[in-house]
């Protein structure tokens, strides 16, 4: 896989506002165009280089689209199986406890087959931080319907739109997670607008420094795009998450440390 | 090495052994007939130089043992035969991984829920891999409670050695019953971080991978060859067995953990009434050894399997023989552990039957 | 006005248009060309580019580079 590498000549008088972290691979990614993961891949590279913890971090991604995230993020990584990444990501922050550690997980495997893990990782307050890339559905195995696919939404297991009656309701399981006094910091985030990604960024930033603090999970969910998924393409798929994700997963922060202030 | 002599269970007796063979953290869940095993942990935590961890399942507990082998920690669990059960996919996962670490299934009778009481029916699934994949497990059978407490610094020891995950398979009577045991000092076996760890990427290296996922069939196939190529290695250099009067013996009995203390008995029976009889136990059921059964099958007339199943090692011991011999087989399940007496019962019809003794 | 300019990886590029969208400038578009995935690339069209970044920020492929003019250094 051969990539051009980027060295214009930077025009006289001009000074370079934005590139690609180093904490990112060379490696081009294999996702679909205008997939919400490779914004999201970039921001939390971008943290890590910015907090300079490269060294200090070690990341977990489990089966999911999200599986090769080990090509493309820089840092040491381990893969989990489906489902198990928060578990995989405990007993690393067990042995390792003053490194960073986070979780980089979908719907599917956060919500559906790791409810589990999800649950008692957050219930014992492990210092990690997890991240969870909600866009309501399976993507890697081809668009399957996920815990978080929308009533009414198509997907190839609900092929006329999802039926709450025989497939139950769309889970918002980041604000059960917010109940549990082990989480310490939770948001819902997204990343398919300019202003969007500023503020995830800055959301996730958080949620590496509260870790220092060690005072319990910092899960940050962030809503995005599955263009290939719901056949659609990139810039309507925006849109359409705009209208129809965000009403059933509302942005904002959904739970604060009491002491409002940076992770000093 | 100066060993520290006490009376123990067997669960409590592993666990001390995982503590002085330098354990940095052990993950697991509650299940009878083992729960001491984390019970002794969590009272020793504070005291001593580990970490101990209740997870929410089996699954989460052997995909937790993942996360901290992949961090280059030393790490155990132990389960029973349903909560293994429940291991066996991230068990597949470490294995391909190449990640070492320590795991005791204390086998209780199956299948299903089955009941509390010792078995060894969870043979098949230790020995032949009960994952996914071409994989195979290091297993050491222990038959005292001084065997739970050695086999722990050898598994560690072999784990290490081989990057991958051993197994101590006893049962629900081995980790339940006090015996006298001989404990190796703290310290005795040290341990590093291993270089392929993932403990963070300092400047001077290339990110550190744990990852047991190789889309393109040509890498999945070579990690496969270097699994095998370990297993042979294994077969050739790590196969331990006692032999209990095999030499004159017409009729060998093979039987393995807590089977043999009663067939060993068994034999002492049998030449009381001048019948020579001699044990075969195998210590590691992988690798095993099919090498001195075989060599056994040239002089021996008959061999009688023994096991606590419906006949599982016994498969094993036929491959070895391959033939030469017959080779019969008694076996008690649901729990029930075979009485000395009646195994001898069996060894005197076959004398008889096979052997055509006149005694 | 400030000036800015960019630079697009158009190897890298996948043609999904997010840039296009976010750009307040409308100063992008789809080049006639395609790369060596045969996807068309994204490229500027216009020299109207303030290098505010947005187009980098949701660029799910990290594949553009943003400048921007320096600003005129104070005499001292």
């Amino acid at each position: 896989m051969e990539t051009e590498v980027l060295t214009p000549e930077v025009q006289e008088g001009f000074d370079c506002v934005y590139n690609k972290p180093d904490t990112l691979t060379d490696t081009r990614f294999h996702y679909c165009p205008g997939c919400g993961h490779g914004v999201a891949h970039r921001l939390l590279m971008e943290v890590i280089a910015e907090l300079g913890i490269q060294e200090e971090t070690i990341g977990v991604a489990p089966v999911g689209c999200s599986v090769f995230a080990y090509h493309y993020m820089n840092i040491d990584m381990q893969e989990a199986a489906h489902g198990r990444a928060s578990a995989v990501a405990t007993g690393v922050k067990r042995v390792l406890p003053d490194k960073y550690v986070f979780s980089y997980q979908g719907d599917g495997d956060l919500a559906a087959i790791g409810t589990a893990e999800t649950i008692h990782t957050v219930n014992r307050g492990e210092n990690i931080l997890m991240i969870f890339i909600n866009n309501g559905i399976y993507g890697m195995t081809g668009g399957q319907m996920a815990p978080t696919t929308l009533a009414n939404m198509v997907t190839s297991t609900s092929p006329y739109g999802r039926s709450t009656e025989w497939a139950g309701f769309p889970l918002k399981i980041t604000e059960m997670l917010a109940m549990l006094p082990g989480a310490y910091y939770v948001t819902r985030q997204a990343v398919h607008t300019p202003n969007s990604v500023r503020k995830a960024k800055k959301a996730i930033k958080l949620g590496f420094e509260y870790q220092k603090l060690k005072r319990g999970t910092c899960f940050i969910e962030i809503v995005s795009n599955c263009p290939s998924g719901w056949k659609m393409n990139p810039v309507d798929s925006n849109k359409w998450l705009e209208a129809n994700m965000l009403t059933m997963y509302p942005l904002g922060d959904i739970k604060v440390p009491v002491k409002e202030g940076q992770g000093e | 090495m100066e060993r520290e002599i006490r009376l123990m269970k067997g669960n409590e007796a592993m666990a001390e052994a995982a503590i002085r063979a330098g354990m940095k953290a052990y993950f697991g869940y509650p299940i009878t007939p083992q729960s001491e095993v984390m019970e002794y942990l969590f009272e020793q935590m504070p005291k001593r130089n580990f970490k101990v961890l209740q997870a929410e399942s089996e699954v989460a507990a052997i995909n937790m043992i993942y996360g901290a082998a992949g961090s280059g920690a030393r790490v155990m669990t132990s389960s029973s035969s349903p909560g293994m059960s429940l291991m066996q996919e991230g068990i597949s996962y470490i294995a391909a991984a190449e990640l070492p670490c320590l795991l005791a299934n204390i086998v209780r009778g199956g299948p299903g829920l089955g009941t509390i009481q010792p078995s060894q029916g969870d043979y098949f699934q230790a020995v032949k891999g009960g994952g996914h994949g071409d994989y195979k497990l290091i297993v050491l059978a222990p038959n005292s409670v001084q065997e739970m407490a050695d086999f722990v610094f050898d598994g560690f020891k072999l784990a290490e050695k081989f990057r991958g995950p051993a197994m101590i398979l006893s049962d629900g009577a081995l980790g339940q019953m006090m015996e006298k045991v001989a404990l190796l000092p703290e310290g005795s076996l040290p341990h590093t971080v291993p270089a392929w760890a993932a403990t963070g990427k300092p400047a001077n290296r290339p990110p550190n991978v744990i990852t047991s996922l190789y889309i393109e069939p040509e890498k999945m196939e070579m990690i496969n060859h270097t699994l095998q190529a370990k297993y042979k290695q294994l077969q050739k250099e790590e196969v331990r067995y006692e032999d209990y009067q095999t030499e004159d013996a017409d009729i060998v009995l093979t039987a393995f953990g807590l089977s043999s203390r009663i067939c060993q008995k068994a034999v002492d029976l049998a030449r009381e009434q001048g019948i020579k009889a001699g044990l075969l136990r195998p210590i590691t059921l992988f690798p095993f050894p099919e090498k001195k059964i075989a060599e056994i099958a040239e002089t021996a007339k008959v061999f009688l399997d023994v096991e606590m199943n419906a006949g599982q090692m016994v498969e094993d011991v036929r491959l070895a023989v391959n033939g030469k011999k017959p080779v019969y087989f008694k076996g008690r399940m649901g729990g029930i552990i075979p009485s000395p007496e009646e195994i001898l019962h069996e060894i005197e019809q076959i004398s008889e039957q096979v052997l055509s003794y006149q005694n | 006005m400030i000036k800015g300019y960019i630079a697009i990886d158009k190897e890298i590029c996948k043609g999904c248009e997010l840039c296009i969208e976010a750009c307040p400038q409308g100063s992008l578009i789809l080049s006639q060309s395609i790369n060596h995935r045969g996807y068309r690339y994204a490229e500027l069209k216009e020299d109207n580019c303030t290098g505010c970044t947005n187009c980098a920020l949701v660029c799910p492929d990290a594949a553009i580079m943003v400048y921007r003019a320096a600003k005129a250094k104070k005499a001292v």
